[in-house]
């Protein structure tokens, strides 16, 4: 446990940029994906064909190789973020980082489409065919009655997309930023000693994570729970 | 397009009809200004050329990249996932037991081994294993890691699974004078098998795609070779590509395979739901 506690500072940091990536990341890929799964479901056949060729593409496609192409490949054809260098006390935002908060943003906004589709799909068909029967038109079927329902649907299957990005941030520390998985893979190999004691505590660390996002998705569910 | 979608629309009018001519109209203008821009760069930066390309059209490279990469990587996601349904069945099984001390321990490590991120698992596996064998420690320490996620994921699955299995047929079994083991061997896990096998070839598409997390402890498979080629011949991109390419129709061919097994096995219903890592019931007997 030594080496975790002389650099405690180092690793607060590490989970400081972890949860950076997972709140950008996840904000970002919410509007995208939301925006994604309304092409998707919407009347236009191109937009919705595009969006199912996008989530067909992303959706098979290792995260890892997602990053290899806005780490590695991406900056041979002029894809770089060196715009971005944003420096908060410790914490500096710098291209690195943006580009994983890209790559994540792209990978995970086709799960966040899929999530929101399948969530739409779950509203049984009669409630949509009774608000077509009284004459709603489409904007009103689906702000009045589908999409309310559909959001309640959809929390579950979010929650779990949230918490797989957060799992996949670790990704972002073999493209050079400083979270968790590279602070503990450097702490591991200069005290191979203590590998237990440093992985318990990533990993702990994680699962308290994991049961804080499990957990405000349960609460955020029941709030948002009718009776059936 | 889902039937339920279909009933959010009338049947356009003729105006209607015409705006959405005007939608599709922009939206194809937009998207192949999009792919054109793509296609501009790549071809602007020089990557459309031959030489960056000639790689993947000579025979010892494509050779390379599907034997030690495109074969490996099969090889070490079948591993995982077979040895991942061995644990997924001891724990899941577990999670059902009707004794505490045997149905808290394995809730535990299931939930723990769902809630670490793969990498954290590869890094301590690495270490205490794999850093002095080489490339067969890199191998099965991918092959471990993967084990350990995906049997827990897998855990949930044959909980579920055999959950699903209507209650009637166990009552009988019991009625009948089977003992509980009989009833799980003979009766629930027969006719869970059924209803979990297109789950289990889904998670193989799950551990086919993290069979690339191996890059980071140097593992053998499709990075390791693209990274490989990508050094010596400098064509990132078409590499990259290339990759995501083999990938890509890797998955559509396994997410083929469990639709099949869906509708042979299952028929149309739903399959089967898993609860997310953390729901707070999932520890309880039912």
């Amino acid at each position: 446990m030594n080496a975790v506690i002389e650099n405690f500072d180092l690793v607060v940091r590490a989970f400081t940029y972890t949860v950076l990536l997972f709140l950008i990341a996840g904000v970002l890929s919410l509007v995208f994906g939301t925006f994604l799964a309304a092409m998707r479901v919407g009347p236009v056949a191109v937009l919705s064909k595009a969006a199912a060729v996008y989530v067909t593409l992303v959706r098979n496609t290792p995260l890892l190789v997602v990053l290899i192409f806005v780490r590695i490949a991406g900056p041979k054809v002029g894809l770089n973020f060196n715009f971005v260098d944003i420096v908060i006390g410790e914490i500096r935002i710098n291209n690195l980082f943006a580009a994983c908060v890209f790559g994540l943003t792209v990978y995970t906004s086709a799960f966040v489409c899929e999530a929101i589709r399948a969530g739409i799909n779950a509203v049984p068909l009669g409630q949509a065919e009774a608000a077509r029967a009284i004459g709603l038109p489409f904007g009103g079927t689906m702000r009045e009655v589908v999409l309310p329902q559909a959001f309640r649907a959809t929390i579950p299957p979010l929650a779990s997309v949230q918490i797989a990005l957060l799992k996949n941030t670790t990704l972002a520390g073999a493209f050079g930023v400083a979270e968790a998985f590279y602070r503990m893979k450097i702490l591991t190999n200069n005290a191979p000693g203590e590998k237990i004691g440093i992985f318990l505590t990533f990993a702990l660390v994680f699962v308290v994570l994991v049961e804080i996002v499990s957990f405000a998705a349960n609460r955020f569910e029941r709030r948002a729970r009718v009776a059936t | 397009m889902s039937t339920s979608a279909n009933v959010l629309f009338d049947a356009p009018g003729p105006r209607t009809v015409a705006r959405h001519r005007i939608y599709t109209l922009i939206a194809s203008v937009g998207l192949i200004g999009v792919l054109a821009f793509v296609v501009w760069r790549l071809y602007d930066s020089g990557q459309l050329t031959y030489e960056k390309w000639e790689v993947f059209v000579t025979p010892d490279y494509i050779r390379a990249i599907l034997v030690d990469g495109l074969l490996v990587t099969l090889q070490m996601a079948v591993s995982a996932v077979l040895l991942a349904v061995i644990f997924g069945l001891v724990f899941g099984v577990g999670k059902l037991s009707d004794h505490s001390w045997v149905r808290w321990p394995s809730w535990a490590v299931v939930e723990f081994f769902r809630a670490v991120p793969v990498l954290l698992l590869m890094t301590l596996i690495f270490f205490s294993y794999g850093i002095s064998r080489g490339d067969t420690g890199a191998y099965w320490t991918v092959v471990i890691a993967l084990m350990l996620y995906n049997g827990a994921v897998l855990a949930e699955v044959f909980r579920a699974g055999i959950q699903a299995v209507p209650s009637g047929q166990s009552e009988a079994a019991y009625a009948i004078g089977m003992r509980k083991s009989q009833v799980m061997n003979l009766i629930m896990l027969p006719q869970g098998v059924k209803i979990m096998l297109p789950a289990i070839i889904s998670q193989m598409v799950v551990a086919l795609k993290d069979t690339s997390l191996g890059y980071v402890v140097a593992a053998p498979g499709l990075t390791a070779v693209g990274k490989l080629i990508w050094n010596g011949e400098q064509n990132q991109v078409p590499t990259a590509i290339v990759l995501a390419a083999l990938y890509i129709v890797t998955n559509l061919a396994l997410t083929a395979l469990a639709t099949l097994a869906q509708k042979k096995l299952v028929g149309e219903k739903k399959p089967l739901e898993v609860p997310m890592v953390g729901h707070l019931d999932a520890g309880q007997k039912p």
